[in-house]
């Protein structure tokens, strides 16, 4: 591998594995919060689900790095600038709408990129995301059926779910920017071309909110940024809780 | 009327036959009312403690010190909230809902135990938890699998394997600390220092003062008292304390040769008792977590009872 690649694929795993640890973070702090326990555990899934891949893809990237950082070096000893997820992923969970809103649009995206990422040339990334499919399928699931339910519920779901759907919304374009970095991966038959996924993604999100009968939003703003590690404000206050343990007690196993 | 009269006698020598032999009673036999009443508040106390329980231990997820502890303890709570889910169905087959459980949670009547109202103030709670309050409660489930109500005695053969895994994680966690830098040892040793008693005491109160024990006894519900189960959890947890080198608060433990058992000091009684009147640090705040998650929750449950009546309509009509 050329040190261009070596590069590249770095950032692309790091992007991966930063998508799912600040996801999975936020997913956690719904414990002992959800609507009843069925939920409590449904949600203890999911969240697991994203936790472990991102220990998997944080792995991997150290690996790729070459530099002898792990996956709790990478997660625990940056900080924002060096974050460099979607910011999709890091906003709070707000309500249970909320959480099941921005799952949707995540869902509906992971799948089927997933699914183009289990045939990679990288054949580790090939491996972590066949099982993702596996995992986003039961998501996909999950969320669709709650936004269904919410949507078609009553008058007051039915107001938060649209609420939700509009305030995370714009945060959706961001899934599909392919930079340079990962342009050049595609080119390598390492990565997946996001722009591809769009009209797919958009097709089953309409599907989705037929059926609860919702609107798709009508907002005209969008904001990126995670990638350039450009982030939300939320996210500093996340890592500050994430990371109080390696911060406090510098070096240490535990 | 005599005729009814003698048909209970019947069914009570039928029940006391059946526990005399060992078997097990199921939800459709006849049983006494008491014992029923026995059973509902047991199991739903041991299903509230499950689900109060995941919140000291959730309060560390998002501040777990490595990506594989965050893991794994997300791991233990959502299997809590698994226990308590078959506990409170196993509480349902008795007839009662789970509606009223939560109700009688929430409202004071209904107990979980006491253990969680003491706050986790490190990381290190969280292997102390795992080594001593689920190796406490393991001890009592064990025993529980041999309980006479089907139900609960199933439930508790799936429960203690989850458990033993759980007690192993926290037991790990701890001799990693022991293992570590001095803050770390230090951090175990306070958390030793704080858990203890409080574990002791999760036994429930001496055989003198346990006003239920005689008779679940009699009923074959527990298997052993609660100073037989203290005993055994010191005899236990001693040795794996002195393999950690760590020192458990109390100057009075000693190891009887002659006995073959530890001796230990006095429980502070007045402490159990105060903190289940309420006034432990964190009594409150449990149950207002819980009422508030309930709460919050009270729009969504609502939706999707309406979708699946609309769903259910159309299907109907179609």
């Amino acid at each position: 591998m050329d040190a261009q690649t070596q590069q590249d694929l770095f950032e692309y795993t790091l992007r991966l594995g930063d998508d799912a640890l600040t996801l999975g973070h936020r997913i956690s702090e719904w414990t002992s919060k959800a609507p009843f326990l069925e939920e409590d555990i449904a949600l203890g899934n999911i969240g697991l689900d994203f936790v472990g891949r991102a220990r998997l893809l944080l792995t991997y990237a150290g690996e790729v790095e070459n530099l002898g950082r792990d996956e709790d070096q990478l997660a625990y000893l940056r900080d924002i600038r060096q974050y460099r997820n979607l910011l999709i992923c890091e906003l709070p969970i707000g309500n249970f709408a909320d959480t099941m809103a921005r799952q949707l649009l995540v869902d509906a995206f992971e799948l089927p990129y997933f699914q183009a990422l289990s045939q990679s040339s990288d054949r580790t990334l090939a491996g972590i995301a066949g099982k993702a499919v596996k995992e986003a399928q039961y998501h996909l699931r999950h969320s669709s059926g709650w936004v269904v339910r919410l949507g078609d519920g009553t008058e007051e779901s039915h107001g938060k779910m649209a609420d939700a759907l509009s305030k995370v919304w714009g945060y959706g374009p961001e899934m599909f920017i392919t930079d340079e970095v990962e342009q050049r991966l595609v080119d390598a038959g390492i990565a997946v071309q996001r722009e591809e996924l769009r009209d797919g993604w958009q097709a089953q999100i309409e599907r989705v909110l037929e059926e609860a009968t919702l609107a798709v939003p009508d907002v005209s703003w969008q904001v990126d940024g995670g990638r350039r590690g450009e982030h939300t404000e939320y996210l500093g206050h996340m890592l500050a809780e994430m990371q109080f343990m390696q911060r406090a007690y510098p070096g240490l196993q535990w | 009327m005599k005729t009814h009269n003698s048909s209970i006698e019947h069914l009570q020598a039928e029940f006391d036959a059946r526990i005399a032999e060992d078997a097990k009673i199921e939800p459709k036999d006849w049983m006494p009312a008491a014992y029923r009443k026995t059973l509902i508040r047991q199991i739903s106390q041991h299903a509230h403690s499950e689900v109060i329980g995941m919140q000291p231990e959730g309060n560390w997820i998002t501040r777990a010190p490595s990506l594989r502890r965050k893991a794994v303890l997300m791991a233990k709570v959502q299997d809590e909230a698994g226990h308590g889910l078959y506990l409170y169905s196993a509480a349902e087959t008795l007839g009662m809902s789970r509606d009223q459980m939560i109700a009688d949670l929430q409202s004071g009547k209904a107990k979980y135990s006491s253990i969680f109202n003491y706050p986790t103030l490190s990381w290190a709670d969280i292997g102390a938890i795992g080594w001593l309050v689920d190796g406490a409660a393991i001890m009592n489930q064990v025993m529980l699998c041999r309980c006479s109500y089907g139900p609960y005695s199933r439930g508790m053969v799936r429960i203690c394997k989850e458990e033993s895994f759980h007690q192993r994680q926290g037991f790990e966690i701890m001799l990693t600390l022991a293992q570590g830098s001095e803050e770390q040892k230090a951090m175990a040793q306070d958390a030793l220092n704080r858990w203890w008693w409080p574990s002791l005491m999760m036994f429930g109160p001496p055989d003198s003062e346990s006003a239920n024990t005689e008779q679940s006894m009699a009923w074959r519900i527990k298997r052993q008292t609660n100073d037989e189960l203290r005993q055994r959890f010191v005899d236990q947890t001693t040795p794996q304390a002195d393999y950690l080198g760590l020192t458990i608060p109390d100057p009075d433990l000693k190891w009887d040769a002659e006995a073959g058992h530890y001796q230990f000091g006095e429980v502070d009684w007045d402490e159990f008792w105060q903190v289940v009147k309420g006034n432990g640090i964190c009594n409150r705040d449990r149950i207002r977590q819980h009422v508030k998650a309930h709460e919050d929750g009270t729009w969504v449950r609502e939706a999707a009872q309406a979708h699946a009546e609309r769903k259910a309509a159309a299907a109907e009509a179609a």
